[in-house]
C-alpha cells in the first residue's frame, strides 16, 4: 500500500518516563496482581475466623512488639524512599547511589524483626486453620520484602557500575521505589489482621 | 533528557524504501539457527509456536474425548478401568481449558494485538518468550506424568478434599496442582503484556474509541487474568502446602474447610470461562464485518457488553456451588446476577444480527463457523441460563446436561470463533490461504458433528446420568443415547481431522495470500502477510476505526523512528498521542534459562519444601543475567 | 410376597416411561414441582432461540436492494429493534428468576418430618441411620432406603470423607454431602414405588457405583419394615447358615461389619443386619441373590476394584457357608 507521512515523530524524547513509561504501567500491573492476591489472603482470613468457634484457634493472639517494631520500621522507611525517588527524578548519580544503599539496609533491617514475628505467632503452621494462614500471611509479605530487597541491591550495584547514569536505570530506580511503597501499604492491613482482628 | 537530534541517518525518513527495509530487518530478525530461534522475543514467532502447541494439545485432549467415548457407548464397557477414566477425564478438562482454550486464546492476542495497534513488538518481549518456555514446561509436565500412569485423577476442578493429603494418594494431585500454577505463570506475564501493550503501545491517533473490538476484547480478558488468577495461585499453593508440610487449609478437624477450596477455585474458574469466551466473541466483532462488507453495528454498546460481562464475572462464582447447601437469599442472588449476564450477551448477539442484517454477507468459510456460532452459542448460553436458576441446577448439576452446557459454549462459543479466526488469519500468519473446499468440509462435519455428539447429552443428564462416571449398569436407559453419542463424536472428529490435514497442507502448499486477501479494515492487513519481523515498515496514523476501508489506497504514517536499534513508539493512554520513542529489547536466551530454572523449583517443590529456598538461587541468577544491561543501543539513551 | 420380591430383577423395576432415576419422571413433591419449572423454562428458552433463528436466517437470506449501510434511516431502526430485543431479554431473565424462587420456596414444606434419616455417605456407599426419639429404637442399613408414602421425610446429610451428593431425581434434587458440615434435604414421595439415586459428585474411584434405592410403600408396610429391621439378625436354624455364622465370626468379616445380636461389631462397612432383605448389595452393583453375595464375598475387588473391602480368603465350602448366612439375615 502506499504510504504517506503525515506525522514526524524524530523529535520525540528517547525514553519515556514517569507514568509515560510502559515500565511504570507493567510494575502497576504487576502490584494489580499482588494486591489482589494480598486482598484474597484477607478475605480467606476473615472467612475463616467467621467459620471458627473461637479464634485464634487453640492459641493466645500473637505477641506485638515484633510486628509492631516491624510496621515502625517499614513506615520509617517510606521517607528515604521518598527521597530516593526524588533524586533519581532529579537525575542525582550520587544521592541516588546513597539512596539506594539506604534503602538497603531499609530492606534488610525488617527481616530481623520478621523473623521474630513467626515464633510471636504461638501456633505451627500445621496446628491449625489459624496457623496455616498466619503463617501464609507472614511468609507472603516475606517474599515481597525479599523480592524487592534483591532488586534494590541489584540496581544499587548497578548505580555503581557503568550502567548507572542512564534515564532508563533511573526510571527504574523510581518504580523500584514505587514497589516498596506498595510492599509497605500492603503490610498494614495484613499487621491488623494477624494483631489486632483476634483482640476486638 | 536528550532529544535526538533532528534527522539522522538513521531515522527511517532518509533512505528509500528497499533500504529502510533492509535496516529494519537486520535490526529486528533473530538469529538464524536453533539459539537463535530459542533467543527470539518477535512476539508473531512466540505466538505462532504458542498457537501451534496449543493446537497439538487440542488434538490430544480430542484423542482423550474419543477414548473416554469409546469406554462409554456401552453398559460396563471394559475398556478404560476406572482408575484409568479417571485420569482421563481430569487430563481431558484440565488439558482443555489450562492447555488449550486459555493459551490458545492469549497466543491469537500475543499474534494479533501488536499488529492490530500498529506496533513493532509486544511490550516486555523477553516476559514473553520466558511465558511461552514455562506453558511449555506445564504442558510436558502434565502428559508426562499421563505416559508414567500417575496423571492427576479428581476432576479439573479437584475439590478437596478428595485431592487433599488423606485421600489423593502419591504425587498425582500435586501435579495437577503444580500445572496450574505454570499455566497461570505464564498467562499472567501475557496479561500484564498485552495491558501495557495496548494501553501504551497504539498508533498514533488510535483513541479508545477507535480500538477494534478484537484488541478491546483481549484487554477485558488480560485484566480478568490479572484479577482471577491470583485466586487460583493461591489454591493451588495452599493444597501443594497441605499435602506437603501439612497445613490445615481444606481440613474440616482443624479449622479449615472444605468449601473454601471451591469458593477459591470458582473465584477464578467462573471468570475463566470467559477469559476463553471473550477473545472469541472479540473474534467474531472483528471477523464479521468484512464478511458483510459494512463496519459493525453497535461498536459502543459491543465495548460496553465486553466490560459488563467482565465485571458480572466476578459475581458469579457461587452458581457453581448451587447444591452445597448455602443459604437461600445468596443462591437468589448468584441466579439473579447469573441470569442477568444474559443482558451483555444478547446485546452482542442482538448487534451481530443487526450487522447481518444490514450488511450483504459473502458465504466464505470464516463467515460459515461465524454463523455456526451463532446457532450453537445461544443455545449454550440459554441452558447456561436454565443451570443458573438453582431449582433447575438442583436436578442437573453434574450430570451431562451440564456437560452438554459446557461443551455447547466452549465448542460453540469460543473454539468455532477460533476456527474462524484461524481461517480469517491464516493468510496473514503464513502468507498462504487455507483451502476453501477442505474448509467448507470441516464446517458440516464439525457443525453437524457436534450437535448430534452434544445434544443427546442434555437428555442423558435429564435423565438422571451423572457425569465423571466410567461405566453404568445396562439396567439404566442411557445405553442407546450413549451408543449414539459416541458415534456422533467421530463425525466430529473427522471434522477436526480435516480441519488440521487443512493447515498442514495450506501452511506448506497453499495459494499466496497477498497483503489483504479478504479486503478488511483493520491494521495487521496494511503489511505484507506473514509480516516482516518489525511489523510495519512505518508505524501508520489512524483516523477512524476502520482505516483501511476510510482510505483505500493511502496508509498515512508517521517517519522518524530510527532503523538501527529496535525502537517502538509510545502513545497516551486516551487519545493515543505520540509521547516518546522507547527502545525494544534484544533477542536473548536468558528468559529461557529463566524457565527453565523456574520448571525445576516448580517441580522439585513438589517433593520437598526446601526447592522454594534453593530454587531461588538459580531463579534470581537468571533473572539479573536478563535484566543486566548489556551497553547495547537499546539500552542508552 | 418376598419370594415375589425377590424374583422381580432389577432390569423389571427399572423399566417405565423415564426410568426409576430420572427428573422427568418425578414422582414426588419436589420432583414434581421442578419437573414442571423444567419444562416452563425450557420452553420459553426454545422459544427465543427460534426467535433470534428466524431472525438470523432472514439476515441472511433477505433480498438486498439498496446499498449496505445506507444511511442512517436503516441504522435508527435497528437500533430501536435491538433496544426492544434487549428490553425482552431483561423481562423474561427477572420472570425466570422470580420463578425460580417461588419454586424453590416450595419445595420444603412440613417443619416436622415424620421420618428423620442420617445419612453418612462413604467411599463408596451409604449408611442410613434411622433416628428415632427414643435413640434405644434407632437402627441403621446401607444402600436401601424405605418410606413411608406421602409422608414428609428428612434426611440429614453427612460424610465420613470426602464430598458426595445424595441424588434421587424421580424425588427430590440433589445435595452435597460435605465433611464437617450437615445439609438437610426434606421430600415425599407421592406414589409407592422404587426409585434409583446415585451419588452425584465425584468422589473417587468407585464413584461410578454408589448407588441407592429408596423404596417408598404404604405406611403399614413401612412400618412393619421398621419393626423387622429393629430385631436382631436372624438366628441361624440349618447347619449351614449355623456354620456360615461361625466362619463369619472367625473371619476378618466381623472387624469390619456389624451384625446386631452377635458379637461382630465392626463399623468400617455396612450393617449386614438384614442384609438379606436387601434389593442389591454393594451400594446398587449387584441384585441380592446367593450367587452374588458369593461373587462378592469371593472376590469383591474384581467385581468393584479398589473399594473398601479386601479379599478375605476362604475355602469354597466356607464361601458357601457365608453366602447363605447373608442370605438368611432377612
Ligand atoms: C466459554 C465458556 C462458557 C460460557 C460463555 C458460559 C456462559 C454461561 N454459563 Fe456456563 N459453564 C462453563 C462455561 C461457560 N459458560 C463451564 C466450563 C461450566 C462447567 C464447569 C464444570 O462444572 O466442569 C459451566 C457451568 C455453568 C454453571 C454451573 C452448572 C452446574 O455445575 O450445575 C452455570 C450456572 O449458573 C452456568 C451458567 C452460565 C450462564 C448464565 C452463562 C451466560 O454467559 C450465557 C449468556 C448467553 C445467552 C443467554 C445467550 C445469548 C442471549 C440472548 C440470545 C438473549 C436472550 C436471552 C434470554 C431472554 C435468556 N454455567
Ligand atoms: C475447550 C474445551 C473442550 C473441548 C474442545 C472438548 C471436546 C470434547 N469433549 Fe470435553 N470436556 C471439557 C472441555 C472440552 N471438551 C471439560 C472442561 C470437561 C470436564 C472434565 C471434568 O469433568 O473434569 C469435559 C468433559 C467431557 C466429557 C465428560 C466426561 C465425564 O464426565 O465422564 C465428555 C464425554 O463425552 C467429553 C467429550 C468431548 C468430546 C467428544 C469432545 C470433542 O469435541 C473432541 C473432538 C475431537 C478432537 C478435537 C480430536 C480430533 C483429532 C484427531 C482426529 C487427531 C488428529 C491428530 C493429529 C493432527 C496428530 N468431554
Ligand atoms: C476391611 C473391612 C472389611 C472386611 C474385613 C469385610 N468387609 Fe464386607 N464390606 C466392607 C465395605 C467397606 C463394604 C462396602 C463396599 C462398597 O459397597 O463399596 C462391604 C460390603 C459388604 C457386603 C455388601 C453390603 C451391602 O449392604 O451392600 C457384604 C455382604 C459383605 N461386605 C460381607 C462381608 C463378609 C462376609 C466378609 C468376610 C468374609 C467381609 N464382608 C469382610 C468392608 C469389609
Ligand atoms: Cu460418592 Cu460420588
Ligand atoms: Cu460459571
Amino acid at each position: 500500500m502506499k504510504e504517506r507521512m503525515i506525522l514526524d515523530v524524530s523529535r520525540l524524547p528517547l525514553h519515556a518516563t514517569g507514568t509515560a513509561s510502559p515500565t511504570w504501567w507493567g510494575t502497576c500491573a504487576f502490584m494489580l496482581i499482588e494486591g489482589s492476591g494480598f486482598g484474597l489472603v484477607i478475605a480467606i482470613y476473615l472467612y475463616l475466623m467467621s467459620l471458627a468457634p473461637h479464634w485464634p484457634i487453640d492459641a493466645p493472639p500473637a505477641d506485638l512488639w515484633a510486628g509492631t517494631s516491624l510496621t515502625a520500621m517499614l513506615l520509617a522507611s517510606v521517607v528515604p524512599n521518598i527521597w530516593v525517588s526524588r533524586w533519581a527524578q532529579q537525575r542525582n548519580l550520587k544521592k541516588v547511589r546513597l539512596g539506594l544503599v539506604l534503602m538497603s539496609f531499609c530492606g534488610m533491617a525488617p527481616l530481623v524483626f520478621r523473623a521474630f514475628e513467626f515464633p510471636a505467632l504461638h501456633v505451627r503452621w500445621d496446628d491449625s486453620a489459624y496457623g496455616s494462614i498466619t503463617w501464609t500471611i507472614l511468609g507472603l509479605h516475606t517474599v515481597h520484602i525479599l523480592t524487592d530487597l534483591v532488586d534494590t541491591l541489584v540496581l544499587a550495584c548497578l548505580m555503581f557500575s557503568r550502567h548507572g547514569d542512564n534515564a532508563r536505570r533511573y526510571g527504574d530506580v523510581e518504580d523500584n521505589a514505587l514497589y516498596w511503597h506498595f510492599v509497605v501499604i500492603t503490610w498494614l492491613p495484613l499487621y491488623a489482621c494477624i494483631y489486632w482482628v483476634p483482640r476486638l | 533528557m536528550t532529544i535526538e537530534p533532528g534527522r539522522s541517518a538513521a531515522t527511517d525518513a532518509g533512505p528509500n524504501e528497499a533500504e529502510l527495509e533492509r535496516r529494519l530487518t537486520q535490526t529486528w530478525s533473530s538469529q538464524r539457527g536453533f539459539w537463535g530461534a530459542v533467543a527470539s522475543v518477535d512476539h508473531k514467532v512466540i505466538a505462532r509456536r504458542y498457537i501451534v502447541t496449543a493446537l497439538v494439545f487440542l488434538a490430544l485432549g480430542g484423542l482423550l474425548a474419543l477414548a473416554m467415548r469409546i469406554q462409554l457407548a456401552r453398559p460396563e464397557a471394559r475398556f478404560i478401568d476406572a482408575d484409568r477414566y479417571n485420569q482421563i477425564f481430569t487430563m481431558h478438562g484440565s488439558n482443555m481449558m489450562f492447555l488449550f482454550a486459555v493459551p490458545v486464546m492469549e497466543a491469537m492476542a500475543v499474534y494479533l494485538v501488536p499488529l492490530m495497534v500498529g506496533t513493532r513488538n509486544i511490550a516486555f518481549p523477553r516476559l514473553n518468550a520466558f511465558s511461552y518456555w514455562i506453558f511449555l514446561a506445564g504442558g510436558l509436565l502434565l502428559w508426562i506424568s499421563f505416559a508414567l500412569d500417575t496423571a492427576p485423577d479428581v476432576g479439573w476442578f479437584a475439590y478437596a478434599p478428595l485431592s487433599g493429603p488423606e485421600y489423593g494418594a502419591g504425587k498425582r494431585a500435586d501435579i495437577w496442582a503444580q500445572m496450574i500454577t505454570f499455566t497461570e505463570l505464564s498467562a499472567l506475564a501475557i496479561a500484564v503484556e498485552i495491558v501495557v501493550t495496548v494501553l501504551k503501545q497504539r498508533a498514533p491517533g488510535m483513541s479508545l474509541d477507535r480500538i477494534p473490538l478484537l484488541v478491546w476484547s483481549m484487554l477485558v480478558m488480560a485484566s480478568l487474568v490479572i484479577m482471577a488468577m491470583p485466586a487460583i495461585m493461591f489454591a493451588s499453593s495452599t493444597l501443594i502446602m497441605d499435602r506437603l508440610v501439612g497445613t490445615q487449609f481444606y481440613n474440616p478437624a482443624e479449622g479449615g474447610d472444605a468449601l473454601l477450596w471451591q469458593h477459591l477455585f470458582w473465584f477464578f474458574g467462573h471468570p475463566e470461562v470467559y477469559i476463553i469466551f471473550l477473545p472469541a466473541v472479540g473474534m467474531v466483532s472483528t471477523i464479521l464485518p468484512t464478511f458483510v462488507r459494512r463496519p459493525i453495528f453497535g461498536y459502543l454498546p459491543l465495548v460496553m457488553a465486553l466490560i459488563a460481562t467482565g465485571v458480572l464475572a466476578f459475581g458469579l462464582w457461587v452458581h457453581h456451588m448451587f447444591v452445597v447447601g448455602l443459604p437461600r437469599l445468596g443462591e437468589s442472588f448468584f441466579t439473579a446476577s447469573s441470569m442477568a449476564i444474559a443482558i451483555p450477551a444478547g446485546i452482542q448477539i442482538f448487534c451481530w444480527l443487526a450487522t447481518l442484517w444490514a450488511g450483504r454477507p459473502v458465504f466464505k468459510v470464516p463467515l460459515l463457523f461465524l454463523i455456526g456460532f451463532i446457532v450453537t452459542f445461544v443455545i449454550g448460553g440459554l441452558t447456561g441460563v436454565m443451570v443458573a436458576s438453582v431449582p433447575f441446577d438442583s436436578q442437573v448439576h453434574d450430570t451431562y446436561f451440564v456437560v452438554a452446557h459446557f461443551h455447547y459454549v466452549l465448542i460453540g462459543g469460543a473454539v468455532f470463533p477460533l476456527i474462524a479466526a484461524i481461517y480469517y488469519w491464516f493468510p496473514k500468519m503464513t502468507g498462504r490461504m487455507m483451502s476453501e473446499r477442505l474448509g467448507r468440509w470441516a464446517f458440516w462435519l464439525i457443525f453437524i458433528g457436534f450437535h448430534v455428539t452434544f445434544f443427546p447429552m442434555h437428555i442423558l443428564g435429564l435423565q438422571g446420568m451423572p457425569r465423571r462416571i466410567y461405566t453404568y449398569q445396562p439396567d439404566l436407559p442411557w445405553g442407546t443415547l450413549n451408543l449414539f453419542v459416541s458415534l456422533s463424536s467421530v463425525v466430529l472428529s473427522l471434522g477436526f481431522l480435516i480441519f488440521f490435514i487443512d493447515i498442514i497442507r495450506s501452511w506448506s502448499s497453499g495459494r499466496p495470500a497477498g497483503e489483504n486477501p479478504w479486503n478488511a479494515s483493520t491494521l495487521e492487513w496494511a503489511t505484507g502477510s506473514p509480516p516482516p519481523p518489525y511489523n510495519f515498515r512505518a508505524i501508520p496514523v489512524v483516523d477512524t476505526r476502520d482505516p483501511l476501508w476510510s482510505q483505500p489506497d493511502e496508509l498515512p504514517v508517521t517517519s522518524g523512528l530510527r532503523s538501527d536499534r529496535r525502537e517502538l513508539l509510545i502513545s497516551s493512554v486516551v487519545e493515543a498521542l505520540p509521547e516518546a520513542r522507547e527502545s525494544s529489547p534484544q533477542d536473548s536466551v536468558w528468559p529461557f534459562w529463566a524457565a527453565i530454572a523456574t520448571s525445576i523449583m516448580l517441580i522439585w517443590s513438589i517433593f520437598s519444601p526446601w526447592a522454594i529456598v534453593w530454587g531461588s538461587v538459580p531463579i534470581a541468577v537468571t533473572l539479573i543475567g536478563w535484566f543486566w544491561p548489556k551497553g547495547a543501543a537499546e539500552d542508552e539513551s | 410376597m418376598k419370594a415375589a420380591r425377590a424374583a422381580l430383577p432389577i432390569s423389571m423395576l427399572l423399566s417405565g416411561c423415564g426410568g426409576i432415576q430420572s427428573a422427568l419422571d418425578p414422582q414426588g413433591h419436589s420432583a414434581i414441582l421442578l419437573r414442571d419449572l423444567i419444562l416452563v423454562i425450557v420452553a420459553i428458552c426454545s422459544l427465543v432461540w427460534l426467535a433470534v433463528m428466524i431472525v438470523l436466517v432472514w439476515a441472511l437470506l433477505r433480498r438486498r436492494d439498496r446499498e449496505p449501510g445506507d444511511g442512517q434511516g436503516s441504522d435508527r431502526g435497528m437500533r430501536i429493534w435491538v433496544s426492544g430485543a434487549v428490553a425482552a431479554t431483561v423481562l423474561i431473565i427477572s420472570g425466570l428468576t422470580i420463578g425460580s424462587f417461588y419454586t424453590t420456596r416450595g419445595l420444603n414444606g412440613a417443619k416436622n418430618p415424620d421420618v428423620t434419616i442420617r445419612v453418612r455417605a462413604q467411599q463408596w456407599w451409604w449408611q442410613f441411620i434411622y433416628e428415632d426419639t427414643d435413640p434405644a429404637r434407632n437402627f441403621q442399613t446401607a444402600n436401601e432406603l424405605h418410606i413411608p408414602v406421602g409422608k414428609e421425610v428428612r434426611v440429614r446429610l453427612e460424610s465420613v470423607d470426602v464430598i458426595h451428593s445424595f441424588w434421587v431425581p424421580s424425588l427430590a434434587g440433589k445435595l452435597d454431602l460435605i465433611p464437617g458440615r450437615e445439609n438437610v434435604l426434606t421430600f415425599r414421595a407421592e406414589r409407592s414405588g422404587v426409585y434409583r439415586g446415585q451419588c452425584a459428585e465425584f468422589c473417587g474411584l468407585q464413584h461410578s457405583h454408589m448407588a441407592f434405592f429408596i423404596i417408598a410403600e404404604s405406611e403399614e408396610s413401612y412400618r412393619q419394615w421398621a419393626g423387622a429391621q429393629r430385631q436382631s439378625g436372624a438366628e441361624p436354624v440349618e447347619a449351614e447358615t449355623s456354620a456360615g455364622k461361625a466362619v463369619f465370626a472367625a473371619r476378618q468379616c466381623a472387624a469390619c461389619h456389624t451384625i446386631r445380636g452377635t458379637a461382630a461389631a465392626g463399623t468400617t462397612g455396612p450393617d449386614l443386619t438384614h442384609i438379606g432383605s436387601r434389593r442389591t448389595i454393594a451400594a446398587g452393583l449387584l441384585e441380592n441373590t446367593r450367587g452374588s453375595l458369593a461373587a462378592w464375598i469371593a472376590d469383591p475387588q474384581t467385581l468393584k476394584p479398589g473399594n473398601n473391602m479386601p479379599i478375605v480368603p476362604l475355602s469354597s465350602d466356607e464361601l458357601r457357608q457365608l453366602s447363605a448366612y447373608m442370605e438368611s439375615l432377612k
